[in-house]
């Protein structure tokens, strides 16, 4: 028994950990950010090749093929997982085979993580055609905001923004295509409660990061 | 608190088959070679249309963040209203089944907001991030990295979460009509047109 509590508290240390930092991080980036020159405006730069209705009821259409042909709901996040996972496997064969998650969900190559990789193909094909490829470090919006040589800071604002955001995705289920297409469109409660925390959340950094 | 609705599974007032357990058997088909191809093409679709349709780009995800730019918000509501009468479309003529995420309220209302600060951090989320990538964005990498880290180390705290946090609040495979206590088409009548309307609202009252 108390070998059994002393295990759980063990475990409880490294996610008191990060969610303390989580929190901090999270308190204070923004403010960091936002110390920079002045605002810049998303409609100054160039909007979607295609009408969004067009492109959403298109993915509705392919939602409706990936689950005739492949019994699967669109969803991206956890192709990243199951990379995660392999390469996990690869450094730490038997720490990775003894977290839970691993355990239920198998580190290898499935569908999702086909999904994940075609879709930078299909982007790429999308791109070259409409002569859209941009081959860029530092988005115009960003350097607008935090100056041309903000690349580091770019570069760190997206690693941890990728460290929440998938996070995030697993402790709540899914991503914006997995709970925000997919989820939705089959009407889960859990989803739209997800979709609608992911703007609450990305809205308040967002106006924090920009607007102040 | 909406949460003192009870509407669990068994007492709804139409029984809906949600699908199994996701959970992953050695067999699953998922890993096959047929179902890997698919997949691969499925994901070339759907990146040239995030691309398309300009979700791909910094600043009109920001913008949707910044509450300037509605096309994000204009995409994911077409594709709920036609992939929503397209699925449970299908499903009625037993060609397809569902797949509901479970509700975890603490789950769902945590990892949501940790997932939406991520969101504004990196610009991109995990499908357009890939579709960032392919365009040529490559920041995008360092969300890449980020992502497969946060991936790893939410495994790392899975046992924990999971006697925990994810056990907040569960319901289950909860969906909108059983807490409403409605029937799924009573329920497909209202929030079809409601979501329509919500769209053309939205394209008359907004710039972009």
């Amino acid at each position: 028994m108390q070998s059994i509590r002393l295990r759980n508290n063990e475990s409880e240390e490294p996610v008191k950990t990060f969610l303390l930092m989580s929190i901090s991080l999270s308190a204070v980036s923004p403010l960091v950010f936002s110390v920079v020159a002045p605002g810049s405006h998303p409609l100054d730069y160039s909007g979607p090749a295609w009408s969004p209705y067009l492109v959403g009821g298109l993915i509705g259409v392919l939602s409706m093929f990936t689950f005739y042909f492949s019994d699967k709901p669109l969803g991206a996040s956890t192709g990243y997982a199951r990379m995660a996972g392999m390469l996990g496997k690869v450094v730490a064969p038997k720490h990775t085979d003894s977290l839970k998650y691993y355990q239920e969900n198998k580190p290898a190559v499935d569908w999702e993580l086909m999904l994940v990789l075609g879709a930078v193909m299909g982007a790429f094909l999308a791109a070259w055609q409409g002569n859209e490829l941009t081959g860029e470090w530092l988005p115009a919006m960003w350097a607008a905001r935090f100056g041309e040589s903000s690349l580091p800071l770019r570069l760190g604002a997206a690693l941890v923004g990728g460290v929440f955001m998938a996070f995030g995705a697993r402790l709540a289920g899914g991503c914006t295509s997995g709970h925000g297409i997919s989820g939705t469109m089959q009407l889960s409660v859990g989803s739209w409660i997800s979709v609608i925390c992911f703007f609450v959340g990305g809205i308040a950094t967002a106006l924090l990061m920009f607007r102040l | 608190m909406v949460i003192t609705i009870q509407a669990p599974a068994e007492t709804a007032s139409l029984p809906i088959d949600k699908g199994g357990p996701e959970k992953d058997s050695p067999a699953k088909k998922e890993f096959s070679a047929k179902q890997l191809l698919l997949g691969a093409l499925f994901g070339v679709v759907f990146g040239f249309l995030l691309q398309k349709g300009g979700v791909a780009k910094y600043h009109v995800l920001l913008g949707v963040l910044l509450l300037e730019d509605f096309t994000v918000v204009k995409v994911m509501l077409t594709a709920i209203v036609v992939g929503s009468i397209g699925v449970f479309g299908l499903h009625s003529l037993g060609l397809v089944k569902l797949h509901i995420k479970p509700t975890r309220y603490a789950a769902n209302i945590i990892g949501g907001l940790l997932f939406g600060v991520g969101f504004a951090l990196l610009g991109y989320c995990p499908g357009t991030g890939a579709a960032a990538l392919g365009q040529g964005n490559w920041d995008a990498i360092a969300g890449v990295l980020g992502l497969m880290a946060g991936s790893y180390l939410f495994a790392e705290c899975s046992a924990w979460l999971g006697k925990t946090v994810m056990k907040w609040g569960d319901r289950g495979k909860l969906m909108l009509p059983e807490f409403f206590g409605m029937r799924l088409s009573m329920f497909l009548l209202i929030f079809v047109p409601v979501l329509t309307i919500a769209i053309v609202a939205l394209d008359r009252f907004t710039a972009r």
